[in-house]
């Protein structure tokens, strides 16, 4: 059914994906008015750097903002939350009361950090948390050279601050609830090589343990962190990296799937909770869960940069789509970089039942790892072997590509 | 079409050998490998390539192949 061309177009989420979407609407001809809202008040900038080089750089940190198209003629509403959204209105009503109508809507808000479970609620001053600029500044500040700092969780996020914090001369505690950095998403071998190369870099490395309280001083300021082994570890800064939720609480009443994130349709499309479509609505980035081929179709929100940018542009083009959309089907990948390691992956190692160690030389700083389901390959993990990966995502892309169907009618 | 990588960028993540096999690879090494002028037909991948690129290092500009 051809549906009459979006005159205004709302991008909700003034980041990556956000942008990218933004970029992509102008690139492949939207003419009409384009607005982008964003929670925080600045202009997009871009996320890895505020684990690595934001923390580590000297004399100050280094600028983080994307590039701006000249072309992109957005109206920007910063620093001014969405708060509801009505599919059948078609409006988007903001913080400050601003009502948006839209003929095509970009649900882009990303995701939040988690914060201190229940048990743990009301944590004294020092204690941190890391998702956007503002509290990588704040973390920044907190890191000097000298001073403790324990760190919550050893993923991705949680594993690169306590490597630029060790870069930076401070006495780090890492601490993680499963046997090994990393293990649910890349397995117990990848997890322990990452383990091994906190504690070669001095990394006080706490495994199998999880924070059972804080200790603070007189003046309210963290002074150090219990443990479940009953040990107290002194701290003068803790980093809580306990993973994101996708951001969706602005959405909780507007009739779209939105546990775990939004669901989507294989053409980014939102959807509700029967399986229909929400007219005119797509996802993009860290908040959309959608059918992975690679998972057997299951639906996942993935919090990738590359993710992002995908699907920034493949929800661009399933808006001004007149007829048929295209299904969105990128390989995933992610990176990460530890201790001078480059860490890089394709497809989705997190789904895998299995891990092939293809070589694994600590001396020499080097891993592969293939990820197979049920006997089929869907994903693989390189440390300093990114020249393996090229052949790995062709495979996967072979394997995983899904026939093309048409869409349904929106 | 000139393809130029600043190599002081690069961190060698490997999206621009996904989006473009025939213009980018690596060396045993991972250290990058270009065409710097390849074939006009090659520029939608070329700025794909410059659009995965984390690190935004890849430019592509017109110019003789």
């Amino acid at each position: 059914m051809r549906r009459p061309a979006p005159r205004r177009i709302v991008v909700v989420g003034a980041s990556l994906a956000g942008l990218r979407a933004a970029e992509a609407l102008r690139a492949q001809g939207f003419t009409g008015t384009l607005t982008i809202v964003g929670a925080e008040p600045h202009l997009p900038y871009d996320r890895p750097p505020l684990s690595k080089q934001v923390l580590t750089a000297q004399p100050g940190p280094p600028g983080t903002a994307l590039p701006l198209p000249a072309a992109l003629d957005a109206r920007w509403l910063l620093g001014r939350p969405a708060v509801s959204l009505d599919p059948t209105a078609r409006t988007v009503a903001l913080a400050d009361g601003t009502l948006l109508p839209y003929d095509g809507l970009v649900l882009a808000t990303g995701s939040a950090a988690r914060g201190a479970p229940a048990a743990l609620a009301g944590p004294p001053r020092g204690v941190l948390t890391l998702r956007g600029l503002d509290d990588a500044l704040a973390l920044r500040a907190a890191l000097v050279p000298g001073r403790r700092l324990t760190v919550v969780g050893a993923g991705f996020l949680g594993g690169e601050v306590a490597a630029a914090a060790r870069q930076r001369g401070l006495h780090v505690t890492l601490v993680e609830a499963a046997a090994q950095p990393l293990e649910r998403t890349l397995g117990p071998a990848a997890g322990a090589y990452v383990g091994a190369l906190h504690r070669a870099a001095g990394i006080d490395l706490r495994t199998r343990t999880t924070v059972t309280g804080f200790r603070a001083g007189a003046n309210g300021h963290v002074t150090g962190v219990e443990l479940a082994t009953g040990d107290t570890v002194r701290a003068d800064a803790v980093l809580l990296a306990l993973g994101a939720a996708p951001a969706t609480g602005w959405l909780a009443d507007s009739g779209t799937a939105v546990d775990g994130g939004v669901h989507c349709d294989p053409y980014l499309r939102a959807l509700r909770p029967d399986g229909s479509v929400v007219d005119g609505v797509v996802a993009a980035g860290d908040v959309a869960r959608v059918p992975q081929p690679l998972a057997g179709g299951g639906r996942l929100a993935l919090g990738h940069w590359t993710n992002a940018v995908e699907q920034g542009a493949a929800a661009a083009a399933t808006l001004l789509a007149p007829g048929t959309p295209a299904p969105f089907t990128a390989v995933p990948s992610f990176w990460s970089d530890l201790h001078g390691a480059r860490i890089r992956s394709v497809g989705l190692p997190a789904v895998a039942d299995e891990a092939r160690i293809v070589e694994h030389d600590l001396a020499g700083r080097r891993l592969e790892v293939a990820y197979h389901r049920e006997g089929r390959l869907v994903g693989a993990l390189t440390i300093n072997r990114t020249a393996r990966l090229a052949a790995y995502r062709t495979a996967l892309r072979e394997d995983g590509e899904p026939a093309q169907q048409p869409a349904p009618a929106a | 079409m000139r393809i130029t990588v600043d190599m002081n960028l690069c961190e060698s993540h490997g999206q621009c050998v996904f989006a473009a096999p025939d213009i980018f690879s690596f060396d045993d090494e991972d250290y990058l490998l270009y065409d710097a002028a390849p074939a006009d037909a090659l520029r939608d991948r070329a700025e794909q390539a410059a659009a995965v690129c984390p690190v935004r290092a890849i430019t592509v500009s017109a110019g003789a192949s």
